[in-house]
């Protein structure tokens, strides 16, 4: 009797407790939460309530905002800016994937000369301001003719130069059973068989993990598409965002904000279908490190 | 495929294939190596040799460049005040936005470590900011929620932060704090991965919570706290589209968000002094570089590796 009567005593003050805990993340969440729900009801307002009221909620909802977003900007339409997003997000994924996986592969698993220096440089090179090897990429790109093309947005990731995926499906490598490519070498495997057909699908986490993180981050570039593209038809989403930095005036707010909401689409797809990689990927990279 | 067999037959008795074979896969490991090493050489090493070089000189892209000693260097620190005006905004910026940020995603992290119901729900919640903050869009709607007229001036009436100098640096501040879910998650992970045991025997000892996270939780979770510390700070001396957007790409008001990446940026793209903006970069990679050098040298006496305890 005396027990339960503990118990109950006990759990009564924990309860509270937890409430708190749930009401508060609530509570931030619907903070953290606000700039998004602004944006999309935004997009939605028409001109004149944009700034006038603090209502949330469009009194009307203007739907030819995004009529007007579709037309896109500088005669260069909605779906050819996406496309062109696309294309360079793409190309960047496919890039990051293979020549990432394939130095991986050697740090990981293969035995050569320098390969302790070699990857401590690899490592330095995560924490590499961009910003130092800029300008002279670009003057080689320039040189190559290259500027104002996709190559020097896509051309760079086949090269592994984004080591921070190297580091993290190097991480993933480490922890599979060596014992499955000493199976595959007495088969007679060489070490590019065994990476394509044993080690390859097993890192599948690891790569899908990559290409998502690759996808979002190069969609979300902007300074690299800034100094590299400048004809509007060759313009991604992002630039052409830009294009409304300058206009002050609020009557182009609809619109403008109409072509965020589908520029954060991709984003906010590729986040709901593959939250579980992203978030994992995340808190992996920290652990290991 | 017999010779494969032959092979295995042979080896227990003469260790002659072995060298071969370990030749053959230091060649493989290049191989797989040569698309990371072209790229560290080409797209690396040899910029960074080439900026190097090009700081000691006047380059406009279209003429050759012209040797001019330390010119840059003494011209940016003696004779360009916007150049410190944007060293200042770049510190000051990384001084708020960093330890807030950091301080958030622990504080969350922590709460979200006690949860047992809805704690994955709320972690990607969190998190979603992180991969949406870097984006235009998002800037956009900063720039027009801290404008005049915007949320923040109705809310709390102190007119539009971007337009005043001293609080446009805040906005841009408080749009990394609000991407602090990628930490975050780190944090979570690395408080996960604290053994039960350790609070249960401080239980026992009679450990009050606070003296827990004192003497269990900080110095059992520090190399996850000097991890973040490190990423973050660097990628905070780095941020460009917040501050682009914010002051249409001129780092205004009064000079108040003219981070360094946008000062460099004006000046070699669009002012097109490549030389100048070259020994920027340098300074920014050695500043970055000795930033770091001081992270790891305070860290030995803060940050406790479990492994090293055990010895």
């Amino acid at each position: 009797m005396t027990t339960t009567t503990s118990t109950t005593v006990a759990r009564k003050p924990l309860d509270w407790r937890r409430l708190a805990l749930h009401a508060g993340c609530l509570a931030a969440l619907l903070v953290m939460l606000y700039p998004l729900a602004w944006l999309l009801a935004t997009s939605l307002k028409p001109a004149n309530e944009v700034i006038a009221s603090l209502n949330l909620l469009p009194g009307k909802l203007e739907w030819s905002n995004y009529k007007t977003a579709l037309d896109g900007v500088n005669d260069v339409s909605v779906t050819r800016l996406l496309t062109n997003s696309l294309l360079i997000a793409g190309g960047a994924v496919v890039g990051n994937v293979i020549s990432c996986s394939l130095a991986a592969y050697a740090f990981a698993r293969l035995r050569f000369r320098f390969r302790g220096p070699l990857f401590a440089f690899m490592i330095a090179t995560i924490m590499l301001p961009h910003h130092a090897v800029l300008i002279p990429q670009y003057i080689i790109f320039n040189q190559l003719g290259m500027v104002n093309t996709y190559w020097p947005l896509i051309l760079p990731k086949f090269l592994a130069t984004e080591a921070f995926f190297v580091f993290l499906i190097v991480q993933f490598m480490r922890g599979l059973p060596r014992e499955l490519e000493e199976a595959a070498r007495i088969d007679g495997c060489g070490p590019f068989r065994s990476f394509f057909s044993v080690i390859l699908p097993l890192t599948r986490p690891a790569l899908i993990t990559t290409a998502i993180f690759t996808f979002i981050w190069t969609w979300n570039d902007f300074f690299t598409q800034l100094i590299y593209l400048f004809s509007p038809e060759k313009f991604t989403l992002t630039l052409a965002l830009r294009s409304f930095v300058d206009a002050s005036s609020t009557s182009a707010f609809g619109p403008m904000f109409a072509m965020s909401v589908i520029a954060l689409l991709p984003i906010v797809l590729f986040f709901l279908a593959f939250q579980r990689f992203l978030v994992e990927g995340m808190a992996n990279s920290g652990i290991k490190g | 495929m017999t010779t494969t067999q032959t092979k295995a037959a042979v080896r227990p008795q003469a260790d002659v294939p072995k060298k071969p074979v370990r030749r053959r896969r230091e060649g493989a490991a290049w191989v797989f190596l040569s698309p990371w090493v072209l790229g560290a050489c080409v797209l690396t090493l040899l910029p960074m040799a080439v900026s190097l070089y090009l700081s000691f000189t006047d380059y406009d892209l279209f003429n050759a460049p012209n040797w001019v000693g330390l010119r840059n260097y003494t011209q940016m620190f003696t004779e360009d005040p916007r150049y410190w005006r944007s060293v200042g905004a770049t510190l000051t910026y990384v001084v708020i936005a960093v330890p807030l940020q950091l301080g958030l995603a622990l504080a969350v992290a922590l709460a979200l470590k006690t949860m047992r119901r809805g704690r994955a729900f709320y972690r990607s919640a969190f998190y979603a900011p992180s991969l949406l903050g870097a984006s235009m869009s998002i800037a956009l709607v900063w720039r027009a929620i801290f404008n005049d007229g915007g949320t923040v001036d109705n809310l709390f009436g102190t007119g539009g932060w971007v337009n005043k100098p001293g609080w446009a640096l805040f906005a841009v501040a408080l749009l990394t704090v609000w991407q602090f879910g990628a930490p975050m998650v780190i944090f979570l992970a690395g408080l996960q991965q604290i053994p039960g045991e350790l609070y249960e025997a401080a239980e026992v000892d009679g450990a009050s919570r606070w003296r827990q996270f004192l003497s269990i939780t900080v110095p059992m979770l520090s190399p996850v706290i000097f991890f973040n510390l490190v990423l973050q700070t660097i990628q905070a001396f780095q941020v460009f589209t917040p501050a682009f957007a914010v002051s249409a790409g001129k780092g205004g008001p009064a000079d108040s968000t003219l981070f360094y990446t946008l000062y460099l940026y004006d000046r070699g793209f669009v002012a097109s002094h490549m030389g100048y903006a070259s020994a920027m970069a340098w300074v920014l990679l050695i500043a970055i570089g000795a930033v770091t050098a001081v992270l790891f040298r305070t860290s030995r006496s803060w940050v406790f590796y479990a492994s090293e305890g055990d010895r």
